[in-house]
């Protein structure tokens, strides 16, 4: 007798397929009030518009970005008290211990600095990024997204999916091809 | 859903016109009346009323400069967005011949103002013998008008070709005028520089600072993004016009405005520290001036109101797009700018107190007075947007990400 192991399939969610920039804003549109959290819009340029018509919250990345450039001031001020007019007091040329003046050039770099590596790596961590592959890779359809193609992606883990009738929203909003993902 | 069709905006001043200048017209009288009376009965003499009337100057001068600077770095950059209003700036850009109107007073009574001005002046101060060949009066005069020519010459000129592309609707043109504005920029640059020094640092002949030209041309900038909203949203909300320009301009304006209020604070302050950290009498001299007395109040009040308020209120995205509180700001950095000028010119005359006086207010309105009346007469009988720029659809169809 000869066993046979089948591996589970886990599917990793919906790809529908759109022809034009309109098409895709309209299903995104639909997509967005049937209540879907998981999901995301893909195509070969930037379509103006798709944001509100997949009802993107505002990003937290600024309140990052601030938040870094603050703790960069701080530490520029800091490290410049500490190293020059308390653990090591030197005088320089009859300036104060501490002159501010003369700090902010280095605190104004460091805010800047902090910053862009908040703006940077909150960027990076926000989109789950670096990542080595993605479900999406294994569709040959997929790859026209680069070309000519839009793409609506709904992520089986999404509350609100259902194999069936997801599919069948998608395809009531005018995909040309809706296919299962697998992970 | 927003309209990118420009034939159905209305964008011409129209029966507003005359009502406009009439308000001007009234601003202009109401000055000179007020100047009169301050000479007269409020017995200033000509030495103050000339303070009034150099800040004034200066006041519209940067705000032309900030308009032509825009109209120039608009060109050189192929810049999309801001199509819709640039014409107004267009505006601004040429009254460079009124300018040079306002500066005669300036010009014909130098010693009044200038003390290297004054015959014999140089004759005890070594300094100054070192700097006569510079600062004369007749070499002054001809630098201020060559200053005046380059400005009046570009501004004029890419106002013109604008307008003549609305006739022929010929895309040349354009290009045309981004090939001008490389070389024009650089001449920009230099006269800025230039007329810095001469009009404001030679107020105080022994100080020098060579970054003093970027700071009067930082706070030009900021005067003219700080106007601009004011100036579009009037026009749009109390008569009607210009709807194609949209939250997306406005906030783009604000992002320039916050952009340069950041810029003016970084130039401020490079000249600041490199002078304090040197600490020779000859440069320190010009700051120590202005921490002495109810100056350090002025000092202390720019370094909050001209950088410090205007950075936290304008960093938020929301700022830039909720048009009344972009406004809010813009107002309060134009009175910013006018008492930036004023801790640059009046310290040289007055130690240690705050010369407040009706007469810089009458000199303001009888300045604004006229630059009004002279933009709404160059602008009365033209399209405010540039219906037949190549680069218009983009404009109107801009969106900020």
């Amino acid at each position: 007798m000869e066993s046979r192991v089948q591996e589970p399939v886990k599917v990793w969610g919906l790809l529908a397929e759109f022809g034009d920039a309109a098409e895709l804003i309209g299903a995104a549109e639909k997509v967005r009030d049937a209540g879907f959290t998981r999901w995301d819009s893909f195509s070969p340029f930037a379509v103006h518009g798709l944001d509100t018509a997949m009802g993107i919250r505002k990003t937290v990345l600024p309140k990052l970005v601030l938040a870094g450039g603050s703790l960069g001031c701080l530490t520029g001020f800091l490290l410049q008290w500490w190293t020059n007019a308390f653990d090591y007091p030197f005088l320089i040329s009859g300036k104060p211990l501490f002159g501010w003046p003369a700090a902010v050039p280095i605190a104004f770099e460091l805010t800047i600095l902090f910053a862009a590596f908040a703006a940077l790596f909150g960027m990076l961590g926000l989109n789950g990024l670096p990542r080595l592959h993605h479900p999406l890779f294994s569709s040959e359809r997929f790859r026209r997204v680069t070309n000519d193609r839009f793409f609506i992606a709904i992520e089986a883990d999404d509350p609100k999916y259902d194999a069936a009738e997801t599919r069948a929203l998608l395809e009531s909003l005018g995909a040309a091809a809706v296919e299962e993902v697998r992970d | 859903m927003r309209t990118t069709d420009i034939s159905i905006d209305r964008h011409e001043l129209g029966e507003l016109a005359p009502l406009l200048l009439k308000v001007a017209g009234i601003s202009l009288l109401v000055g000179v009346a007020g100047i009169a009376l301050m000479a007269t009965i409020g017995g200033r003499g000509l030495d103050r009323i000339l303070q009034s009337w150099l800040l004034g100057f200066v006041f519209f001068l940067s705000l032309s400069l900030g308009a032509l600077f825009f109209v120039l770095l608009h060109h050189l950059t192929r810049a999309g967005w801001s199509v819709v209003v640039r014409r107004l700036a267009e505006g601004m850009a040429a009254l460079f011949p009124l300018l040079a109107l306002f500066a005669l007073p300036i010009v014909l009574e130098l010693p009044h103002l200038y003390h290297w001005a004054e015959p014999g002046a140089a004759a005890h101060d070594h300094v100054l013998a070192g700097k006569a060949v510079w600062l004369d009066p007749g070499f002054f005069a001809i630098r201020l008008g060559l200053y005046l020519l380059i400005w009046s010459v570009l501004g004029i000129y890419l106002y013109s070709r604008s307008l003549r592309q609305d006739e022929t609707g010929d895309p040349r043109l354009t290009v045309t005028m981004e090939k001008r504005s490389a070389p024009g920029m650089l001449l920009f640059a230099l006269a800025v520089n230039f007329c810095a020094f001469d009009l404001l640092m030679s107020l105080d002949p022994h100080w020098f600072s060579t970054i003093f030209g970027v700071y009067l041309f930082a706070g030009s900038v900021v005067v003219f993004f700080a106007v601009l909203p004011h100036l579009t949203h009037w026009l749009q909300h109390h008569r009607e016009l210009l709807h194609s320009v949209t939250v997306e301009h406005f906030h783009d304006m604000g992002k320039m405005l916050f952009a340069f209020v950041v810029f003016w604070a970084y130039i401020a302050f490079s000249q600041y520290m490199l002078i304090w950290y040197g600490n020779l009498p000859e440069e320190t001299e010009w700051f120590l001036r202005r921490q002495t007395g109810q100056w350090t109040w002025l000092s202390l009040a720019l370094a909050l109101g001209h950088f410090v308020i205007p950075f936290v209120l304008l960093l938020p995205r929301s700022t830039k797009r909720k048009i009344h509180r972009l406004l809010l700001v813009s107002a309060w950095m134009v009175m910013m700018h006018y008492l930036d000028l004023y801790w640059i010119v009046m310290p040289e005359f007055s130690p240690a107190k705050l010369p407040f006086d009706p007469t810089d207010l009458f000199v303001m309105l009888a300045m604004a007075g006229a630059y009004g009346m002279a933009w709404v007469f160059l602008l009365r009988r033209h399209s405010l947007i540039p219906t037949q720029d190549p680069r218009l659809a983009e404009s109107l169809a801009f969106e900020n990400a």
